[in-house]
């Protein structure tokens, strides 16, 4: 017992070695790419194209972050992480950025010792069920089988909610989308249940959109951002306000197309938001005055950013609706530049 | 120098200080690896401990065989997980066993069809990894299968779905101490029959039929049992209501679908294992045996198993450890075992990824050794004694 106690600590230190110590900022810089821990693969947030270049939501903001330190959106690996494996894999060291639909909650923030440094989507947990079923809402679900990813929030939420409504259900607990996609095809469960936006991910993915629909109720809470660490507020400053860069970059207008004329705004936000104006204490955090012009002309503002992978003219045809900025009625309201 | 460099060509010395500096090198290893694993946690920030297990698991499990709420501790979460980690691999290794033993003799039939079948089965499942297997089953019962409005029934029974097996369950009721004591009874009767048996054999030898009257004893005592105590056990059969069957027992796809790999893919080797330890008997017993005109199944039961026996326990027994340690995979078809619950979900919810593998590991361990205490236990029983 003793010897094997040793051998899991030593390979659990292994595994933990070089989390310590220096600014996770000039590793980046040393490596000269940026590692992301993203989806294993979940259609508009994160998954390889048809050329094998992995695209969407949540990897976009990964490029944005390169491209704030690095000048350059491409130099970025990913390491695609299930929902259970991800806190072990950035605290691991394995990456410098976890950007996976992950839900900001206490115990994740100050238990598990990491940062959440915004919400890129405000999303909430929904049901799926088979259009043939005839259901049309989650409290007819009573003696269902629920098909769940494990190590996720909407396992708790699940639990929490039927058992409030005294709904009784038969758990069916799956790894990746993937694999929930496949047993819920097949028959396995009844229903999916997963973040609304995941649900739109899959349903488009299916041949038969149309025969599934979502259920009205969304019964949580469930604010998804990047998450980096604790114990590095530089690099956690990066991440939060390459963020808000995005996001104040359609605030004020700026896009992919027109960064370049908008320098030539009389705008004083828009100018040191570009870097024609000095923005105070852009150095300190170590980066370049045109940082956020590097984000925005390399990979687009957050709108622009939302259209592409998730808005009406994709496959999963989201509406804006509470990820709207707070000037057009949503949830995104962000401290000014200055 | 010349003290050291005396003792270092000696040999009996020198031995010793090899051991010496090995040992040291071993424990320098250790002690580096266990301050690299605390110097790591303090800059974390993180603790070490087990407070985690009293706290509200908060997750629900599909296959519990004690009591489970989605308020019950994590504590008992893993305990549901390890029940069931102990469900499949007890079934597991009964059927493995039992197909292994079918398919070794059939291996060495002198039927050319039966031998060559039971020849391709092990090759064909041997050399499978046991994942896919799993994967295999799994798909099959969960794509073929019908969905519960259209199960395939055995007499309004025993129904067939993709969601499981459904069969009726039994309920004790007030009386059921009596049907107990009836099995207690048989239990005792049986044995002291056997050894009577088995003495007067040896004394007269005059055969009794042992099988068939254990096997009346063991029906005729509960049930007489049972109907005197005004039939005690009622059944709960298993109906369609809503989306899925209630009532009943079900045994979900991925508990069928992991029993059914791991032994369908251990009794593979077990059946080789048998093979093997049936050719090391010595022909001569063989022919010595039909020489004094044993029946072919006395001969393979009475002489040539028991000896079989000794050279077939040692590699059962990794056989046995392997099965229960491949069990660990469900986590693959998302069967509710330790590592799933312990290793899964709790270690995600709570993030005490040392504390719960190292009771993972613990848990495993502690299992393989039983299993291997047992096995070594019977292993000296059944040995040849030296005379």
């Amino acid at each position: 017992m003793k010897k094997t106690s040793w051998m899991v600590a030593g390979l659990a230190s292994i595994a933990l070695a070089g989390t310590a110590g220096a600014a996770t900022l000039d590793d980046v810089r040393a490596k000269g790419e940026l590692t992301c821990i993203v989806n294993t693969g979940l259609a508009g947030f994160a998954a390889p194209n048809d050329q094998g270049v992995w695209s969407g939501f949540d990897i976009d903001y990964c490029r944005a972050v390169a491209a704030a330190v690095l000048g350059d959106a491409g130099a970025v690996g990913f390491v695609p992480s299930t929902t259970a494996e991800r806190f072990t894999k950035l605290r691991a060291g394995e990456g410098e950025i976890l950007s996976r639909n992950t839900t900001w909650t206490f115990s994740r923030d100050v238990d598990l010792q990491q940062t959440f440094v915004g919400v890129n989507y405000y999303d909430g947990q929904g049901f799926m069920v088979p259009a043939s079923l005839g259901v049309s809402s989650a409290t007819e679900l009573d003696g269902a089988s629920v098909c769940i990813q494990t190590g996720t929030t909407t396992e708790l939420n699940l639990a929490e909610y039927f058992s409030l409504n005294n709904i009784s259900y038969e758990p069916v607990p799956i790894a990746t989308n993937a694999e929930a996609q496949a047993n819920y095809l097949a028959g396995r469960c009844d229903v999916y249940t997963t973040d609304a936006s995941g649900l739109a991910a899959t349903k488009a993915a299916f041949d038969n959109p149309n025969d599934h629909v979502v259920l009205p109720e969304v019964i949580s809470k469930e604010p998804l951002g990047p998450v980096v660490r604790h114990g590095d507020d530089q690099w956690a400053d990066i991440a939060s306000w390459t963020l808000k860069a995005m996001m104040v970059a359609e605030e004020l207008g700026i896009t992919s197309q027109n960064a370049d004329e908008m320098k030539g705004s009389e705008n004083p936000e828009i100018r040191r938001l570009l870097g024609v104006e000095e923005l105070q204490g852009v150095t300190t955090l170590g980066l370049s005055p045109d940082w956020a012009y590097n984000i925005i002309t390399q990979v687009g503002n957050y709108g622009e950013s939302f259209e592409r992978h998730l808005g009406k003219s994709t496959k999963l045809g989201l509406s804006r609706g509470i990820n709207a900025l707070a000037k057009d009625g949503g949830l995104h309201y962000i401290p000014p530049v200055k | 120098m010349s003290y050291f460099s005396s003792l270092w060509r000696n040999e009996q010395s020198r031995g010793i200080l090899i051991q010496i500096f090995v040992l040291v090198a071993f424990f320098a290893c250790f002690s580096w690896l266990i301050s690299n694993v605390i110097s790591n946690f303090a800059t974390l920030n993180k603790g070490f401990g087990f407070d985690f297990l009293m706290l509200p698991a908060g997750y629900d499990i599909n296959q519990t065989l004690i009591e489970y709420t989605n308020r019950s501790t994590h504590l008992r979460a893993a305990i549901v997980g390890l029940l069931n980690t102990f469900l499949v691999a007890g079934v597991g290794i009964v059927l493995a066993t039992v197909l292994g033993f079918v398919l070794g003799v059939a291996r060495l039939s002198r039927n050319w069809l039966i031998s060559k079948l039971a020849y391709v089965y092990i090759e064909f499942t041997r050399n499978v990894p046991v994942l896919l297997h799993i994967l295999l089953w799994h798909g099959i019962i969960v794509n073929t299968m019908p969905h519960p409005k259209k199960a395939l029934t055995v007499g309004e029974v025993l129904f067939l779905t993709n969601r499981g097996l459904y069969v009726p369950k039994p309920i004790a009721e007030t009386g059921i101490w009596l049907v107990w004591l009836g099995v207690v009874a048989a239990l005792f009767f049986s044995v002291g029959f056997a050894r009577y048996a088995r003495a007067r054999q040896r004394q007269s030898g005059m055969q009794l039929p042992v099988f068939r009257v254990n096997l009346a004893i063991w029906i005729l005592l509960p049930l007489l049992a049972f109907f005197a105590a005004g039939q005690p056990i009622s059944l709960s059969f298993p109906a369609l209501k809503g989306f899925n069957f209630r009532g009943g027992i079900q045994l979900p796809p991925e508990f069928v679908a992991l029993t059914f790999a791991l032994s369908i893919y251990t009794a593979a080797f077990i059946g080789e294992i048998v093979r093997a330890g049936i050719i090391a008997v010595d022909k001569g017993q063989r022919e010595a045996a039909e020489a004094i005109g044993l029946r072919p199944n006395q001969v393979m039961n009475e002489v040539i198993l028991p000896q079989a026996r000794r050279i077939i326990i040692p590699p059962l027994t990794s056989q046995y450890l392997n099965l229960t340690k491949n069990s660990s995979l469900a986590i693959a078809i998302g069967y509710m075992d330790i590592v799933a619950t312990l290793g899964g979900i709790t270690l995600n919810q709570t993030g005490r990824e040392m504390e719960a593998m190292l009771m993972v590991m613990g848990i495993y361990l502690i299992i393989s050794l039983i299993i291997s205490a047992f096995m070594n236990w019977y292993n000296s029983r059944v040995r040849l004694v030296g005379r």
